[in-house]
């Protein structure tokens, strides 16, 4: 009998189906169209022709309910704080979330004022932090592969290591 | 017109109300008194000879050791190309002003940033609320004396420890 390796056509591909799902996610990371301040022009830079995130998969949505990624970009003031915990909270799950520049990473230049945000992990919970005031979209398209980078690591199928997730919707 | 001429005229027709003319500066400016400045900016606004048409700026300064907080007026003329800076000193434990929304329409949202900021209440205001900062905010944050909450509707004003430490 031959192998059954040798027999499958060539096109034929055998995985594990975590790495599968993860493959899925990772190159279909749907981010939410959602710019602060003076960042959000480097994330329009990062979208467009040059940069090009559309080729990791990575395209705007306008709304939470069909985002993936939240890319916090620019200043968060407590009035939008509220709104930006209010939109994390409607994105499904498995949701991430880069901190784009040092405003939203730890207030940056404006931490000293009142009506500033010291740091967007004060409400959501953070994967990626982007360096930069504001950071290169060079430096926003390396945010996005660590992002990819922890989606394939992520195992959803066995029970001990899935990321557990409260109520409030925060992973542990 | 001049600054000194402004002067003049407003202090024949107002006797009392304006004093401390300053014309030596970039922006001359004087002082009004509290209780006069509606009818002397209604004057100003319209007057043959003065047509201040805009409110260019209204904003406010603090000064915690004389007990006062200042109100400040930007004037300007388009059609004469002269402007004037009026300032009014209130007590600063109870700063109350007269409104100046039926001279110029735009002080509707200048004096809601004044109320937001330095807690200035005018008086016949059409809707006095705060503009910028969220409505439950706590303080007003352009007072010298304002102190930072700990936090704000259950979200965290704290710094990281470096910053702190820089600050001292």
């Amino acid at each position: 009998m031959k192998p059954l390796i040798n027999s499958l056509p060539e096109t034929v591909f055998t995985t594990k189906v975590d790495d599968l799902l993860n493959w899925g996610r990772a190159s279909s990371q749907w981010y939410m169209l959602f710019g602060l301040a003076c960042c959000a022009i480097e994330l329009m830079q990062t979208g467009g022709p040059r940069a090009d995130l559309d080729r990791f998969g990575a395209v705007p949505r306008a709304t939470p309910r069909q985002s993936d990624l939240m890319i916090v970009a620019g200043t968060l003031t407590y009035k939008m704080a509220k709104r930006t915990k209010l939109l994390y909270d409607q994105m499904p799950d498995p949701k991430y979330v880069i901190s784009m520049g040092s405003c939203s990473n730890c207030g940056g230049l404006f931490q000293l004022a009142y009506s500033v945000c010291k740091g967007v992990d004060k409400i959501v919970p953070v994967d990626v932090y982007v360096p930069g005031c504001p950071p290169r979209p060079e430096a926003l398209t390396e945010g996005l592969l660590r992002i990819q980078d922890k989606m394939m690591r992520e195992r959803w199928l066995v029970k001990p290591s899935r990321p557990a997730v409260d109520q409030s919707g925060v992973r542990e | 017109m001049d600054p000194k001429e402004i002067y003049a005229s407003l202090e024949k027709l107002f006797p009392g109300k304006v004093s401390d003319l300053k014309a030596e500066v970039l922006e001359p400016y004087l002082t009004v008194d509290q209780t006069a400045i509606v009818e002397i900016c209604r004057f100003l606004c319209s007057a043959p000879g003065f047509k201040f048409e805009v409110l260019s700026d209204l904003t406010a300064l603090d000064w915690p050791k004389e007990e006062k907080i200042q109100v400040v007026y930007h004037l300007f003329s388009y059609s004469h190309n002269h402007q004037i800076v009026l300032k009014v000193d209130l007590p600063r434990d109870n700063p109350k002003i007269a409104t100046l929304e039926n001279v110029w329409k735009v002080a509707n949202w200048f004096e809601r940033e004044v109320y937001d900021l330095f807690g200035v209440i005018f008086e016949g205001h059409s809707d006095l609320r705060r503009i910028m900062l969220p409505e439950d905010w706590v303080g007003y944050p352009l007072r010298k004396d304002y102190v930072e909450q700990e936090e704000y509707d259950g979200i965290s004003t704290q710094r990281a420890p470096l910053v702190e430490k820089l600050l001292r």
